[in-house]
């Protein structure tokens, strides 16, 4: 079972720590039942025992009124406070969740999925709105009130108040018993929403392709499958949920009963006046609401508190240690006995040794899979090599300052993702503050100016998450423009060409030439047209048994011949 | 809505035992003030067993009535949820590809959090909404019939708290509800950008500034929200109010009735103690009316996902698929996207007959995609037809369509899962040696035999744990383990590199011998082996013929090799 109180959850609590007090607070105001008990007791021991004309109990009807005016203030402000104490704090474990999680870095991101993350970040922190607004409120009213009000039964009459007090730990006693068995379940739960999301998303994706395959009628009964199987889970849970509250609504029914009886009998033999019989009957059921509320708020919260273990289990992974050297300038990067497996495949890179000089144009060639964009991947700091090293001008790149050393890189990668948002906008990445005229030579460099014009809003056109609407070609190109804008002196270019046809290709190799003059550029490519470019070429081979490094600026004979600029 | 038939019995029993829930309530107060009112006038025990029995009656009818509500509600709401997202599963099949323009964080809201602000209107809007009705109007006339000037202060009570402060409620926070599920969407849309394009981010150094930008839409978020807590507040702030005035009232009342002796004295307690618990019938209403609120802007949204016209006509009454699908004729062909007006293919003809090769080259954009799309029937043509063996294809059901032609696209979806389960979703049925063959023909094999789990290795979300050219080849096996009849190869050899692509452009030649298959590529290498070569620019046939042919003359293709030329000299 979650421990009720999760420590970690109220420290985050900082900035609400006043509402939370003012619903506690206010909850105590709610004492204003006692008064109101108390008058309609008057009111009617008045009319019915004193026959008392109505002028003379005019005082106290307008207290009630009076009283119910009070309680309404109450009830009002107990909503804001509730949604305040909350607020901050979910808004706090959002950003945190999400800067933690994109601080980890893509090589993290990349083994976590993408839609369970999503889903915790919105929903999953959602979710902790009733534990923050209800239940911590709550547990506080369930140690006051029952006893602030059991003193004013034991003043009122002292019998009902030892029934009250003998019956009133049996509710906490059967919430623990039930709540073992729900947390579980709720883990369990919120781990089969999160994977319901996920799995709807990667078939929504897949349409196209199920479509092809005659699967996609067929996985309409998956889907049904999947959620049915989320409604059996549920229900599982709710049951549970609900006998427990049955069972506690119970247990209080009956020792009010028990209490009632009591009152009853010793009111027809008159050892009880019938003022103080009514006050303790209205009373009683009060002194068990605070502690059910706390079971209900409990269930309602553990969805909450399940996506909340979840949250600060990202939140607890430590950062990769962070360098703090700054980054030479223009140095030579080396690359030395540099070996990569993936976590959970075979090597991704094995023994490889390369010197990358500045100024100059290194083309990584070699067949798929021998790990080039994991090469770029080490270079940009996100996977971290098993062995081996990477050095810029001597210093490793571990010590180097990140944020310092990604200032110095422009990169595109082999799928880039294109944000929602403008095509200007996807532009500017790097640069923000740059002015259309600049995105537009950017897009010219790229040779994308000509279709994004064509767009039907120019370069304001708004494209999509994963860049819908384009083609394959033409968000490589504006990619390639968010370089130029860059304008960084080291560039990472992984496939830049792939997707191109012909004429296109030509045009991104020209770009590419013109994107090298002064800068270093490192590209992974299969065209030879780009590798024409380079000033040096390493090819590497499938991760095997021999390495073969050929760093030499003539290339591999008979693949390559140096070549001074693609123009 | 394609549930509400399923669903009504269920909410209705729901409703019947909410209102049996609250009317216990209700009765076993008013019965308990009665009963406390009689013993003070210390009669013989006697007279009191019936009320002492009713009493507890009401109090565990109270709590079981209670538990049987909630298990029949959330069961029938979950039960129509179930149906709702595979309703709109199906929707979006037939939408795919071409008429979903929704992006896909957008569409994970949509229909996660919008399928789940459905459940709220009819757990926490219709039903308290009836009951709450059934229970009001019984409670209004048994006090009435005690005194009718009570039950007429009631009756305004419950009116005023069930009716005009739900009507306020709407009224001052229509605007901040309208607006949560949109906000809510964007947030979606932006925390799957930040996630999806970490890597980028970072290097661009725009994380800090994406991150802040999500924090905005969160701060926006909240103040929406805070103006439906105020409302909230206000709403159950004014129920307590007319709770408190309308017992203030009846008290008045009752003392006065009693008074001039037109009630008896141990009325008295009854017509107090009954409107205190007679509101819990309205004091949900508020809220509900807010739900309501919401939960229709969130049926709008799933409507809009749901209603957008499909983008291709299927028959009513689809007609058998001929024997011998061949020929497959392609007659003046134009198509024109939806959302677009330029056209993006322009009166092209092809004839596939069995074994028949056929490769379409041209710039990017010059609609290549475009023929592909409208030969699976994914799009329907402006004008032209398609026809599988002298039958129309739109008079065939589309599926059927595929089962003849197949696609391998540049941008096939690698499913997160094993590399088995991707391959298998092209034959179910199919054998273990002939998921290698096709891994064979895909050169594959080799890599996947090397594999410590082999066949069982897990690929990650979009294929995230190969590499491109192993995804491109893992789709490629997947195409060819299909065996379709006519085979689509839109850009295979792309990602790869020029070695490979090369070898796998012949590898695949040979594969498909015998098999009619069109050819998407920009590359020109191997395209002397196929029967016809289409050169298309901007949706048109410019040059058509064999290479022996188009080779020979001044033209489209004879430029587009000479460039290919220039590039690949540099190689030499």
């Amino acid at each position: 079972m979650k421990k009720p109180v999760d420590p970690r959850l109220l420290r985050h609590a900082g900035a609400t720590r006043v509402f939370l007090a003012a619903s506690v607070l206010l909850g105590l105001a709610g004492a204003l039942v006692v008064a109101q008990a108390v008058l309609v007791a008057t009111l009617v021991v008045g009319g019915f025992q004193r026959h008392d004309q109505l002028r003379q109990l005019l005082p106290q009807l307008g207290l009630l009124a009076l009283v119910s005016a009070g309680r309404a203030l109450v009830a009002w402000l107990t909503e804001l406070a509730a949604h305040r104490a909350a607020a901050a704090v979910k808004s706090q474990l959002r950003a945190a969740l999400l800067e933690r999680a994109t601080g980890l870095g893509p090589g993290w991101l990349s083994d976590q999925r993408r839609g369970e993350l999503a889903t915790l970040a919105t929903r999953g922190v959602d979710a902790l709105d009733d534990y923050f607004s209800r239940y911590l409120p709550q547990l506080a009213l369930a140690v006051v009130v029952p006893v602030v009000l059991l003193a004013v039964v034991l003043r009122a009459d002292w019998l009902s108040a030892l029934i009250i007090a003998a019956t009133l730990p049996l509710i906490p006693l059967f919430m623990v018993l039930i709540g073992l068995a729900t947390q579980q379940r709720m883990d369990r739960q919120w781990r089969s929403l999160a994977r319901l999301s996920h799995h709807f998303l990667d078939v929504v994706e897949g349409l196209p392709t199920l479509k092809v395959f005659g699967r996609a009628k067929a996985q309409a009964r998956t889907v049904r499958e999947v959620t049915d199987d989320y409604r059996a889970g549920t229900m599982r849970t709710l049951r549970i949920a609900f006998v427990s509250s049955y069972t506690l609504e119970l247990l209080s029914t009956l020792s009010v009963a028990l209490v009632a009886v009591s009152i009853g009998l010793r009111l027809v033999d008159g050892g009880l006046s019938l003022y103080l019989g009514l006050l303790v009957l209205v009373l009683a059921p009060e002194v068990y609401t605070p502690l059910r509320q706390v079971g209900t708020h409990y269930h309602a919260s553990v969805e909450g508190l399940s996506a909340a273990a979840e949250i600060f289990e990202v939140l607890e992974t430590p950062l990769p240690a962070a360098g703090t050297r700054p980054v030479p300038a223009e140095a030579a990067i080396t690359v030395s006995g540099l070996r990569v497996s993936h976590p959970a495949g075979p090597p991704a890179l094995e023994e490889l040794t390369l010197t990358l000089r500045p100024g100059r144009v290194t083309a990584l060639t070699g067949p798929s899979g021998a790990g080039k964009s994991t090469l770029l991947s080490v270079l940009l700091g996100f996977t971290r090599p098993d062995s081996g090293a990477v050095a810029v001008g001597g210093v490793p790149l571990a010590e180097l300052d990140q944020a310092g050393w990604h200032r110095q890189i422009a990169w595109l990668p082999q799928q880039p993702v294109l944000f929602a948002g403008s095509v200007a906008d996807n532009v500017r990445l790097a640069r923000p503050d740059a002015d259309d005229t600049a995105v537009r030579e950017a897009l010219r460099s790229a040779e994308a100016l000509g279709f994004v014009q064509s767009l039907p809003d120019g370069i304001d056109t708004r494209i999509g998450e994963g860049g819908r609407g384009l083609s394959g070609g033409q968000r490589q190109r504006v990619a390639l423009a968010r370089v130029f804008l860059a304008d960084r002196p080291l560039v990472l270019l992984d496939e830049p060409t792939a997707n191109l046809d012909g004429a296109s290709e030509a045009a991104v190799v020209r770009a590419v030439g013109r994107l090298a003059a002064g800068r270093t550029v490192v590209l992974t490519a299969h065209r030879p047209a780009l590798l024409a470019l380079a000033d040096e070429v390493y090819r590497i081979p499938l991760p095997g048994p021999v390495p073969q490094p050929v760093p030499d600026a003539a290339g591999p004979v008979g693949l390559l011949p140096p070549a001074a600029g693609g123009r | 809505m394609v549930t509400e038939a399923e669903t009504r019995p269920r909410l209705g029993t729901a409703s019947a035992l909410g209102a049996l829930a609250l009317g216990c309530s209700i009765a076993l107060m008013a019965l308990s003030g009665w009963l406390i009112a009689r013993a003070a006038q210390q009669p013989p025990v006697l007279y009191l067993m019936m009320a002492v029995t009713g009493v507890r009656t009401f109090g565990l009818g109270r709590s079981a009535f209670r538990y049987a509500e909630r298990l029949v509600s959330h069961n029938a709401v979950l039960r129509a949820l179930g149906a709702l997202r595979t309703s709109v599963y199906v929707r979006l099949e037939r939408l795919a590809p071409a008429a979903l323009a929704f992006r896909s964080g957008d569409l994970l809201s949509r229909l996660v959090a919008d399928v789940d602000a459905m459940q709220d209107h009819y757990l926490r809007y219709r039903l308290p909404l009836r009951s709450g009705l059934a229970v009001g109007v019984l409670t209004t006339l048994a006090l009435g019939w005690a005194l009718p000037s009570a039950g007429l202060l009631l009756a305004l009570g419950l009116l005023l708290a069930g009716v005009a402060v739900p009507a306020l409620a709407v009224a001052v926070s229509r605007g901040a509800e309208r607006r949560q599920a949109p906000t809510r969407g964007r947030l979606t849309t932006e925390v799957v950008d930040l996630l999806s394009g970490t890597a980028e981010l970072t290097v661009a150094g725009a994380l800090p500034e994406r991150l802040a930008r999500i924090r905005a839409t969160d701060a926006e978020l909240r103040r929406l929200a805070a103006r439906s807590a105020a409302t909230a507040g206000l709403g159950s702030g004014l129920v307590t109010l007319l709770t408190g005035l309308t017992v203030t009232g009846c008290a008045a009342l009752g003392i006065t009735a009693v008074g001039d002796h037109s009630v008896h004295g141990v009325m008295l307690a009854v017509l107090a103690l009954t409107p205190l618990a007679a509101f819990e019938a309205v004091a949900g209403l508020p809220m509900a009316a807010q739900i309501r609120e919401r939960s229709l802007r969130a049926a709008q949204r799933v409507a809009e996902v749901t209603e957008a016209p499909e983008p291709v006509r299927e028959p009513a009454r689809p007609q058998p698929l001929p024997a011998d699908p061949f020929p497959v004729q392609l007659r003046d062909l134009s198509a024109v996207w939806p959302g677009r007006e330029e056209a993006a293919l322009a009166g092209v003809g092809l004839e596939f007959t069995p074994g028949r090769r056929i490769a379409v080259v041209g710039a990017s954009g010059s609609g290549k995609t475009t023929l592909a799309m409208l030969m699976l029937r994914f799009l329907e043509p402006r004008a032209g037809r398609i026809t599988l063996g002298g039958v129309d294809a739109t008079a065939l059901d589309g599926d059927r369509v595929r089962q003849v032609i197949g696609l391998c696209a540049q941008d096939a979806h690698v499913f997160d899962s094993s590399l088995r389960e991707n391959l298998r979703l092209a034959r179910p049925d199919c054998a273990e040696q002939e998921l290698w063959a096709a891994l064979a023909a895909a050169r594959l094999d080799d890599w996947a035999r090397g594999l410590p789990e082999g066949l069982d290795t897990m690929v990650g979300e979009h294929g995230a744990r190969i590499s491109g050219g192993q995804r491109q080849r893992l789709a490629l096996a997947r195409a060819l383990l299909a065996d379709f009849p006519l085979l689509i190869l839109d850009e295979p050899a792309e990602h790869l590199d020029l070695a490979t692509a090369d070898a796998l452009t012949a590898d695949l030649l040979a594969a498909t011998r015998g098999r009619a298959t069109l050819l998407i590529t920009h590359r020109l290498a191997g395209l002397e082996a196929v029967d016809e070569i289409v050169v298309l620019d901007a949706g048109r046939i410019v040059q058509r013929g064999h290479w022996s042919e188009l080779a020979l003359v001044d033209g489209p293709l004879r430029r587009m090799r000479e460039r290919e030329r220039a590039a690949d000299a540099l190689t030499v």
